[in-house]
């Protein structure tokens, strides 16, 4: 049967609030009498507070309260927006204090003022005085490893985990190995930028229980969150999410909400906002892990892998927050993509004196990628095999089990991704251009690398979702999920998904302006790329029973001699048919005002289902790009560049395309620009602002192709697999595989600068 | 909310230096793109200041071409204003570049070029165009009007020659720094918007037949403050253009200037830079035909 | 220190008593409830917060508040139509999904009017130059120009 609405470019449900500018975000919903918060950070990147003098802060007009450390809940508590763990040894680290006397970032935070106009706090801040006793600070896993380095954290000799995953014997598969070839490159601390800051604000409600807006990925789990950092019963929170500007991981932690609704509780209940500055967000939110990959793997002659050996190093930054989770991804994706039949991945995360680094978009796999596909270019040099080919020799396929997951993949599309891919950006063209390009003196490059992904956290993390359904009186239908719309569009893609199961149209099915934890059903938020495929199952279980439940009840309200069976019956476009002549059984509409108010039969009609997901399901795909490298000033133009995925079955064409773009976008300025730079004499970050931090606009960014294959998943609800998170996993490898063909020098640490760049080509000019 | 003690809209220059003289806390605001922004940073010397606004005083606006030929730019001409003049757009369109490089369009909407050279940067876009054309300075105070050469002007970083209860009112571009001259101004920066020059070159020829008659070319972040190349200028007067005359141009460049390692570029990087960015001007001033 | 302003904002005439530290963002969003302005980072960075001032588009959180004496400012609250039918340029931005978190999208939709006003026929590099003064990280910008290119097209196929 056709789609009706799976597949088509439904506009977002949204769009017209958000371009009237009446989309309310946290900071845009009015409140009485609302005061307002500041943190005071520290000016050191590690240390100990020996005393905090507020007297004068206190004297600055318009302040109501100046918090210490002593003043406000000491409970540990973890941060990372993961679900929570029944078993105690797999929870996130409790590493975090709302405020602390031990400093372990620069920034890191120490007293908080509470006033009646933020200006008066921040007045007030500048009159907070602090000694402190300065220790030896680490930007790097090297220098934090040292021998007789400090601990940042008590009894953690600075290592969050140290792991190992095997597959086989790598001592064996590197004696059967023709060539060994080593690799070793680095990925940078890079930030989410997303538009929206932090922001939040707190106040006790009428019932006694403490209410916090905010602008989050995660309302359930940062419920969860402030019962732990208060050491209170769960319940006693209450977390609403407005519409969100952006998070992309940054906001898949808690980050302000304890020290806010901290803040409430200090002024009796009273309405308290924190609006973090950009500033601080760069400084003191979260960051991408900076991780450096060492890499040696066996090949025989024809290109096949025999064995592969990895180390990466991840920099976690000041605070464990998502930690481990993140590199030891990486194993697991490089199965997927390769088989690798002897294998290990070592995987160590370390404590530094940097911004703690979380979830960011890809989580881990960027990294990864870079690592992996730089390799196989280089590899492939080396082999005197197409890296195409050398590709395609070694990559997986479908009905294969991932032996470090342990998840069968049903589909595998990359060998489709690579053929069409090429095709489209017509790359056999292109060498010849770029041959001839080459030959009159221009460095100019073409670049290809691959990627794989997962569709959520199963198996490493519960995937539970939510979702609620009603039938309204006029046929139209509520939908109510717990999973987190944060600008994505999840919320378009379930009303897409309740129109095509249900029968109606989109414009039918109304999505919730809030996620509101004491409303919206139990759905672990947005991450992981998991809303499409995760909640998207139990958008479809909800689905289903309410179509089920309207087909029993239009049985039940028939007409006299209106006979039929419920197989015969099917819903379509806000009419129950006959699926045997397609006649009109009844308006849904009609069945649906019964269900209503019919004296004695029937009941308002509602599906409530929470489902749990074990099952994965990969994407894959990747990115070709043609560029040129101005040989004196190290400037790259990208001619064209193109994304190609399989995700499955595409569900909105449009909205697809446009999370392509935006992750291919951050993508390009991973492998090129953006860097969260420290100063090695202070720990201070340089350039924690949106001026120093060369995130792109709209001049910098080159037209982008996106192209997808539709392979249907048969595990997908409608056969799709996840696309938030893949499109910024290959651009970084694929331009700087470019950039090593155009140059005829592999630059291994991104991102790759103009600077960088001369400095490689004066140095191969003085060895010639 | 912006932490300042107070505000005073001025509507004439000798009201704004009345008020300069005598509350020794005022400071001038024009467009706000960089006052405001340090205030907001809490940046020393720009909280609990009192802000004279000098936005609304008429003779301060205005680009025209006095009874000589020169062409006066109103300090509080925005960087806008600046770019789409049909004065500046005809005679000089290498300030129009040079203007039109600075950060984006609501910048450019507020910013003034006056601001621009008064703060006393190296990488403002504005001044090394305004170095290569030569431009004299007009500033007011109670004693009346005196000039300074643009070179002279500046005095360090972020130091300008402006006088307790002075005023920067207009730049003057005399007729012979223009008349007959071609130019152009590269910004190297990471971005093509919203960015700080790493490197800004501006370059100002005459030519004849392929005799360079007269060459200016004016850097900023080459040193602490926007610096002329005299030596390379000396040394194109009077040759004839080529590729080889261009590379030895943009080596004795580097003996006028002096780049610093700074975390945003390496000296030797922005060495490369001062070699090769006049030579592009040239090339681009000129229509082409080199490789530079 | 407060003081009195005379300005237009959305098309009505209003006096308005502010407090001289004030941004013209602090007074849009605080005391007139236009929220549709937003601060993304409060440095004329991002262009979050672009409103039309007398026609020109400036980033208000670094525009005093008493600057706005005698100006006429448009908000993004102004820009729809007077019976609240969406401007051209609001269409094309939700019909080519240009619209994704919808933080920055005030401020394009701010910067975009004033772009085609000065010049209804920009190429794509004038239309990127038009807007670089905002910043968005979800779309790639590529949806944005789409929706740009197409209102351009729209304008000029009326025309005819």
């Amino acid at each position: 049967m056709e789609n009706t609405a799976i597949g088509k470019s439904q506009i977002r449900w949204d769009a017209v609030a958000k371009v009237t500018g009446r989309a309310n975000y946290t900071g845009d919903i009015p409140q009485k009498e609302m005061y307002h918060g500041k943190i005071y950070r520290a000016k050191i990147a590690h240390g100990m507070v020996k005393s905090i003098d507020v007297s004068e802060a206190l004297k600055v007009p318009g302040v109501i309260k100046v918090l210490t450390p002593d003043d406000v809940s000491s409970y540990s508590f973890p941060t990372a927006g993961h679900p929570y763990s029944l078993d105690p040894k797999l929870s996130d680290k409790a590493d975090r204090k709302i405020l602390t006397r031990h400093i372990r970032l620069y920034g890191d935070e120490i007293a908080a003022v509470i006033a009646k106009t933020e200006l008066a706090a921040e007045e007030a801040l500048g009159k907070i005085k602090v000694e402190y006793e300065e220790y030896e600070f680490y930007l790097t896993p090297e220098e934090s490893l040292k021998e007789g380095a400090l601990e940042i954290h008590e009894g953690t000799k600075n290592i969050i985990a140290d792991t190992t995953a095997e597959i086989g014997d790598l001592e064996t598969g590197f004696k059967e190995a023709d060539i060994l070839i080593e690799h070793d490159c680095y990925t940078p601390t890079v930030q989410h930028c997303q538009m929206e800051n932090q922001i939040a604000y707190a106040y006790k409600d009428v019932d006694g229980r403490w209410v916090c807006v905010t602008s989050t990925q995660i309302p359930h789990i940062c419920r969860r969150i402030l019962g732990q950092a208060f050491g209170m019963p769960w319940g006693r929170f209450r977390v609403i999410k407005p519409f969100v500007g952006g998070g992309f991981g940054n906001k898949q932690d808690v980050t302000i909400e304890p020290m806010v609704v901290a803040m409430s509780m200090a002024v009796g209940g009273k309405p308290v906002m924190l609006d973090l500055h950009r500033e601080e967000v760069f400084a003191c939110t979260r960051v991408r892990h900076a991780i450096s990959y060492k890499m040696k793997f066996g090949f025989k002659n024809d290109g096949r892998i025999v064995a592969g050996d990895i180390l990466a190093i991840s920099n976690n930054g000041a605070y464990a927050s998502h930690g481990h989770a993140v590199v030891a991804k990486g194993g697991g994706m490089v199965t997927a993509l390769y088989k690798v039949p002897n294998f290990k991945y070592h995987a160590m995360t370390v404590y530094t004196n940097i911004a703690a680094a979380g979830a960011m978009r890809g989580y881990g796999v960027p990294q990864i990628s870079y690592a992996i596909e730089t390799f196989m270019d280089t590899a492939a040099r080396k082999l005197g095999i197409d890296p195409f080919d050398l590709r395609k020799i070694n990559m997986t396929k479908a009905m294969e089990e991932n032996p470090l997951l342990h998840m069968t993949q049903y589909t595998m599309g990359l060998r489709e991704c690579i053929e069409q891919g090429k095709e489209r950006f017509q790359w056999e063209k292109r060498v010849e251009e770029v041959a001839a390009a080459k030959k009159a003196g221009k460095l100019r490059g073409l670049g290809f690398a691959a990627f794989a992904y997962t569709s959520g956290t199963y198996p490493k993390g519960l995937e539970a979702a939510g979702c609620r359904l009603v039938l309204n009186q006029d046929g139209s239908i509520k939908m109510m999920v717990g999973a987190t719309e944060i600008g994505q569009g999840s919320d378009t893609v379930f009303r897409q998904m309740v129109a095509e199961t249900v029968g109606v149209p989109v414009d039918m099915v109304y999505a919730d302006q809030v996620t509101d934890t004491d409303t919206s059903p139990f759905d672990t938020g947005a991450y992981a790329s998991r809303q499409t495929f995760v909640s998207g199952m139990a958008v479809k279980k909800a689905a289903e029973e309410l179509k089920e439940k309207i087909l029993l009840a239009a049985l039940e309200f028939a007409e006299e001699g209106q006979e039929a069976e419920t197989v015969d019956l099917d819903v379509k476009d806000c009419k129950v048919i006959k699926k045997s002549d397609g006649s009109l059984y009844t308006e849904l509409g009609d069945l649906a005002l019964k269900t209503y108010y019919h004296l004695n039969k029937g009941i308002c009609l509602t599906a409530d289902v929470s489902n749990k997901c074990i099952q994965n399901a990969y994407p894959y795909g990747g990115t070709f790009v043609d560029l040129e490298v101005d040989k004196v000033t190290g400037k790259v133009k990208i001619y064209n560049i193109l994304n190609i995925h399989d995700s499955g079955v595409i569900i909105n064409p449009l909205m697809a395309s446009g999370q392509v773009e935006g992750g291919m976008t951050m993508g390009i300025s991973y492998a090129l620009d953006e860097e969260l730079r420290y100063d090695s004499s202070t720990g201070k970050p340089l350039n924690n602002n949106l001026l120093d931090y060369k995130m792109p606009t709209m001049m910098d960014v080159p037209d982008l192709m996106v192209d997808f294959v539709e392979i249907p998943d048969p595990i997908g609800p409608y056969g799709n697999k996840s696309l938030g998170e893949p499109p910024n996993c290959s651009p970084a490898p694929a331009i700087r595989n470019a950039i090593a063909d155009a140059i005829g020098v592999d630059i291994n640490a991104i991102p790759i600068t103009p600077q960088k760049i001369i400095e490689v080509l004066n140095a191969k000019d003085k060895e010639v | 909310m912006y932490q300042i003690n107070g505000y005073l809209e001025a509507s004439t220059i000798s009201e704004a230096i009345d008020y300069l003289n005598k509350n020794d806390n005022a400071q001038i605001i024009a467009g706000g793109t960089d006052v405001l922004i340090k205030t907001r940073e809490r940046k020393g010397g720009y909280v609990d200041r009192d802000l004279v606004g000098i936005m609304r005083i008429p003779e301060l606006k205005g680009i025209k071409i006095d009874a000589e030929g020169n062409i006066v730019i109103g300090a509080t001409s925005s960087f806008t204003e600046v770019e789409e003049n049909e004065i500046i757009k005809s005679n000089i369109p290498s300030l129009c570049t040079a203007v039109g490089s600075v950060g984006g369009p609501q910048i450019r909407n507020m910013g003034t070029i006056g601001g621009n050279v008064a703060n006393g940067a190296t990488s403002a876009d504005s001044a090394s165009t305004l170095f290569a054309l030569d431009t004299i300075v007009r500033i007011a105070s109670k004693e009346g009007i005196r000039e300074v050469p643009i070179e002279e002007f500046y005095l360090g970083p972020g130091k300008v020659a402006l006088n307790k209860g002075e005023i920067l009112t207009s730049f003057v571009i005399l007729k012979k720094n223009y008349k007959g001259f071609k130019g152009d101004y590269i910004k190297y920066s990471h971005r093509k918007a919203m960015d700080i020059a790493t490197l800004g070159c501006s370059v100002m020829i005459k030519i004849n037949g392929q005799i360079i008659e007269e060459l200016k070319i004016a850097y900023g972040v080459a040193g602490p403050t926007p610096v002329r190349a005299k030596g390379a200028e000396e040394y194109g007067v009077g040759k004839e253009i080529s590729q080889e005359v261009l590379n030895e141009i943009g080596e004795m460049c580097l003996k006028d200037t002096s780049a610093r390692d700074s975390w945003r570029a390496s000296k030797a990087f922005r060495e490369q830079l001062i070699r090769e960015l006049p030579k592009r001007a040239i090339n681009n001033a000129i229509g082409g035909g080199f490789n530079a | 220190m407060l003081k009195k302003i005379n300005c237009i904002i959305n098309g009505e005439p209003k006096e308005i008593e502010v407090d001289v530290r004030e941004s013209l963002l602090d007074m849009l969003r605080n005391r007139l409830h236009l929220t549709g302005t937003k601060q993304g980072c409060g440095v004329g960075e991002c262009g979050a917060c672009a409103v039309l001032i007398d026609g020109n588009t400036i980033d208000s959180c670094i525009y005093m508040a008493v600057w706005a004496d005698g100006k006429n400012i448009t908000t993004i609250e102004g820009i729809s139509k007077p019976d609240g039918s969406l401007s051209d340029i609001q269409q094309n931005y939700v019909d080519k999904g240009a619209v994704q978190c919808g933080f920055c999208t005030p401020g394009f939709v701010i910067s975009t009017t004033a772009l085609l006003n000065k010049n209804d026929d920009p190429s794509r590099d004038e239309i990127r130059r038009g807007l670089s003064g905002n910043l968005c990280r979800c779309t790639g910008y590529q949806k944005i120009l789409d929706a740009v290119e197409t209102t351009v097209e729209q304008r000029r196929n009326s025309k005819k």
